[in-house]
């Protein structure tokens, strides 16, 4: 909905709350259910209304535990039976400096006093993750703490041994220094948001005496925002591309009228310094694994000399797909996304011209466009949009535009074999198949969340779910790797299997649209088979479970050998296939012994 | 402004905070007249007065405020 996007009006959402909540909820949209506990250090009322309507809009349907006023921590360390008979699938503790309890209290105090202090401090809220951790296995988000707007000694306050914002300053550090050695705790930065929205906007005393918040009900939309923004990337649902306009763009002016010495970009003018800025902020996207295309009208041989500018940052090889013609834009990014197997849902498109903007809302609604006045402006709105909010960072992110550009290089081999298993087999591709490797937990926990389209049952795990079935002794689990020539695509393809007697029911069969008709499938089918009949199989059972976005798997069993036992008439299916005199399928991929990789 | 215009105004507050298009209130609507009036409704309902009318009530009077009639005293002296 847009009025729920980036910039949004706070108060309006708030006011309208209930027709916006109800006008989402009978939009038909397919939504995951998730079971939200907020634990707050002060009151959250405002908090939940606000985030369920966010949560919503990003599609997820979220339930609520709300705990007692200021009982977080209560909660957390000793337990709660309506907290723990709610068995949250996240929890997120709302607290602020105003749930700081240890300041100093002095200027006489010493050094290791003050130290004492804060460890004492960072202790309460670490008793508070690892309980909530070790009781429901689940991520938390935890409010690193924001500055005090009242200060007694000016700047020394932010420096001194017992100034307040200096011990918000050193504990803020405290805390990311966990998160980052601890999986599954997740900070949200409100002494970033605080800031941004201005101190004395953001503190509200009067809000605090009469109802317990602890900010200004007026910035509490953007906290809502800015948490589900965090959730709704822990369950897969950020954007992957940045589709983006050339003229007045990625630089000033018009390729085809000024030229490549006409256009500005660079050193050389205000207007050149702001898009060099621009075109390296876009170009960092792509360490985070974002993939960047260009949607220009304009020839394609002058986009192209515009990306070549000596002083543009941006070059033509940083794309993973270059639209440059005279076609309607909503076609040419509706192409984009089927070259690239992604939903159009993971689109943000960027144009300094409303009219397109405009255009794409009209035809294309699950793009997200970014109306660019100027540089700063489309930056603020990628910064506080969160579209690409990151939780976590694998090794495969960060090679992510490579591999996307090797998938392009074999396209483009793909037309000149005689047979698709001649090119299959010249690109020399191999295999290597493991169970799951602690390594690979998180890449494995990424595409179990992310991946939609060839996904059989699109069940979703937390980190801690995988890690269990990956211990599991009555579940066999798969990750597979794919290399060819061109480069290693990573870790594409995940099963899960249950046993259940000499039955092995597939509980989830994922795979990467990126590796898509290479005969991987038949690889870990290969695999899973001669696996189960090591632990005793006989049968193999495999669910597609109907999704908005799975149709492409709908007969994916039946191609690969299965035998149909029912069709449901809601689309699911189901179907097994027997063990006995199973050949190995795949003929083109090279198996690896774990050992030599 | 006169008390009709500011019920008028007023009613389009209640109704979109209510999310009930058939709320009427007068001077002497109180909380207990409208069911889903709870202290986060509450909470909004002064945002949203206060944005609508660009005033902001002092603590003691959100404290001390008995019904809408009260509400409307204030809106008439200090309203927008």
């Amino acid at each position: 909905m847009k009025e729920l996007n980036f910039p949004f009006d706070g108060k309006d959402i708030i006011r309208r709350r209930l027709a916006i909540r109800k006008q989402l909820l009978s939009d038909g949209t397919v939504r995951i259910k998730k079971r939200v506990a907020v634990l707050g250090g002060s009151t959250t009322d405002h908090v939940i209304a606000a985030l369920e309507l966010f949560l919503l809009n990003f599609g997820i349907e979220p339930v609520f535990y709300q705990s007692e006023y200021n009982k977080f921590y209560e909660d957390a360390v000793f337990g709660n039976q309506e907290l723990d008979s709610f068995e949250p699938d996240i929890i997120y503790i709302h607290t602020s400096s105003r749930n700081i309890t240890m300041f100093p209290e002095s200027p006489a105090e010493k050094a290791e006093e003050v130290e004492n202090r804060l460890s004492q401090q960072f202790a309460v809220f670490k008793q508070v993750w690892e309980s909530l951790m070790q009781r429901f296995n689940c991520p938390v988000i935890q409010n690193n703490f924001e500055l005090p707007l009242f200060r007694r000694t000016g700047s020394y306050d932010g420096w001194s041994v017992s100034g307040h914002a200096a011990f918000i300053e050193r504990l803020n550090v405290m805390l990311s220094d966990y998160a980052r050695a601890n999986h599954g705790l997740y900070i949200h930065d409100i002494n970033y948001l605080s800031a941004v929205c201005g101190l004395a906007n953001w503190h509200d005393a009067e809000a605090w005496y009469l109802y317990k918040y602890a900010m200004s009900t007026s910035v509490i939309p953007d906290l809502a925002y800015s948490l589900a923004c965090i959730i709704k990337s822990i369950y897969g649902r950020n954007h992957k591309v940045i589709d983006l306009d050339l003229d007045n763009t990625l630089w000033g002016g018009v390729i085809g009228d000024d030229g490549q010495e006409g256009i500005e970009i660079g050193p050389e003018t205000a207007v050149g310094q702001s898009y060099s800025e621009f075109q390296s902020f876009i170009r960092g996207y792509k360490d985070y694994g974002i993939l960047l295309a260009v949607c220009s009208k304009n020839d394609e041989s002058n986009a192209v000399l515009g990306l070549e500018h000596p002083s543009g940052i941006l070059k033509p090889s940083d794309f993973v797909s270059i639209k440059a013609n005279w076609e309607p834009k909503d076609r040419n990014i509706t192409e984009t996304s089927q070259e690239l197997s992604l939903g159009l849902d993971s689109f943000v498109f960027i144009d300094d011209n409303p009219a397109e903007c405009a255009m794409i809302e009209g035809q294309l609604p699950m793009v997200q466009t970014v109306s660019m006045n100027n540089v700063q402006n489309a930056m603020y709105t990628l910064t506080r949009g969160g579209y690409f909010e990151v939780t976590s960072v694998s090794e495969d992110d960060m090679k992510r535009s490579e591999m996307y550009a090797a998938n392009a290089q074999r396209a483009a081999q793909r037309g000149s074999f005689e047979s698709y298993e001649d090119y299959l087999v010249s690109l020399q591709m191999s295999a290597v198949i493991y169970d799951f490797k602690p390594l690979y937990i998180q890449r494995i926990t990424q595409l179990v969340n992310k991946s939609n389209q060839f996904n059989l049952t699109t069940k979703r795990y937390n980190e801690n779910e995988i890690k269990e079935v990956s211990i599991s002794p009555d579940h066999i689990c798969l990750c597979g790797r794919l290399l060819d020539k061109f480069g290693d695509n990573g870790i594409v393809s995940v099963i899960i299997g249950r046993k259940n007697g000499n039955v092995l029911d597939i509980e989830l069969w994922l795979m990467s649209c990126r590796v898509l008709k290479r005969d991987m499938e038949l690889a870990m089918l290969d695999e899973l088979v001669s696996q189960a009949e090591r632990a005793g199989i006989r049968r193999i059972k495999g669910y597609y479970y109907k999704s908005p976005k799975n149709s492409m798997v709908s007969e994916f069993y039946g191609s690969i050998g299965f035998e149909l036992d029912e069709k449901l008439e809601n689309g699911d299916s189901v179907w097994h296939l027997d063990l006995k005199g199973y050949e190995n399928k795949n003929k083109v991929i090279k198996i690896l012994e774990k050992e030599n990789i | 402004m006169d008390t009709k215009e500011i019920i008028s105004r007023l009613n389009g507050v209640f109704r979109d905070v209510f999310g009930d298009d058939s709320i009427s209130v007068s001077q002497d609507t109180t909380s207990a007249d409208i069911e889903d009036w709870d202290s986060l409704a509450h909470i909004n309902l002064m945002d949203a007065v206060e944005n609508e009318f660009g005033l902001r009530f002092k603590m003691r009077e959100v404290s001390s405020m008995k019904n809408v009639g009260d509400m409307i005293r204030l809106i008439a002296e200090r309203g927008k």
